[in-house]
């Protein structure tokens, strides 16, 4: 394929690198920056762990940027880089609290949803008041971390059932399961909360505004 | 054919991904049609989701990208 753009693919940008132009390294990583620290804090809890565990991982990335074969996407490449590093270094924290990720979901955990009879739309704009995003966060991290995980994975980095259970080694009804359950969790944890929220009180009425 | 809410409950994920099977998606939705609560569990859910992906809820540590690129500065002189 010939392009005349004079904007390198990823692919391009990862075999100059490897060739040498060492300084891309920055510009090729750039994309993903939030992702990586993204997956990083969904194990290690703490900002700051989270922090050095994506410096790692991006020092890992650049050492073995060789061996990466394009069969996978660099993005997913790149979370399983990262994971593997927050596990290994909750296993040198000894944090044991950790589930195996292989553990199959329990058969009987249905979980159920906060019942409503009705629900007024929260528009995006709510994000900016800092209460609904410590709500919204705070209800994501203390998702089980089975569930945290594949969450983030489907619903916030949008990868798709068939990347998210690669990257996490599991099957691909186990994230299906586990995504449902995580979903379920936060609607019956968040809607009630974000209903209330979204009654405060509105200025718009107010002439001046 | 109808179904219980409960059993709508377990279909909500896979409604909203529109991955379910052509007739479990036409029961799930006729019950919709007729069921308030979970008609508003399902915007609920399907609310929240689309509230949790913006990028503003999870926002990276002020300074983290000028400590990162710094660090691999650091590597990309070393090798």
């Amino acid at each position: 394929m010939k392009s005349s753009t004079p904007i390198r693919s990823e692919a391009e940008i990862i075999a100059a690198v490897i060739a040498g132009d060492t300084q891309l390294y920055h510009e090729l990583i750039r994309p993903h920056e939030r992702s990586v620290y993204m997956m990083a804090l969904s194990y290690m809890k703490s900002e700051a762990d989270a922090e050095d565990v994506a410096q790692e991982a991006f020092i890992k990335a650049f050492r073995n940027l060789p061996t990466f074969r394009g069969e996978a996407k660099f993005s997913t490449w790149l979370i399983s880089i990262t994971l593997n590093e927050a596990r290994n270094r909750l296993r040198r924290q000894s944090v044991v609290r950790m589930q195996s990720l292989d553990e199959p979901p329990d058969e009987d955990g249905a979980v159920s949803p906060a019942l409503l009879r009705d629900w007024r739309e929260i528009p995006s704009e709510a994000v900016e008041r800092e209460e609904v995003r410590t709500l919204i966060k705070k209800a994501v991290e203390t998702l089980p971390e089975i569930y945290r995980q594949v969450f983030l994975l489907r619903d916030v980095e949008e990868l798709d059932v068939n990347e998210t259970a690669q990257t996490l080694s599991i099957s691909i009804s186990n994230v299906k399961v586990r995504l449902h359950r995580a979903r379920m969790m936060l609607q019956k944890e968040l809607a009630p909360q974000l209903k209330t929220i979204n009654r405060a009180p509105k200025r718009r009425w107010l002439p001046w505004s | 054919m109808v179904i219980e809410c409960k059993h709508v409950w377990n279909h909500i994920s896979e409604y909203l991904d529109g991955a379910l099977p052509e007739e479990t998606r036409d029961t799930v939705q006729r019950h919709l049609e007729h069921c308030e609560i979970c008609s508003a569990i399902l915007d609920s859910t399907r609310n929240i989701i689309i509230l949790t992906a913006d990028d503003r809820v999870f926002e990276l540590p002020a300074g983290f990208c000028e400590r990162l690129h710094a660090r691999i500065d650091l590597e990309l002189m070393a090798t």
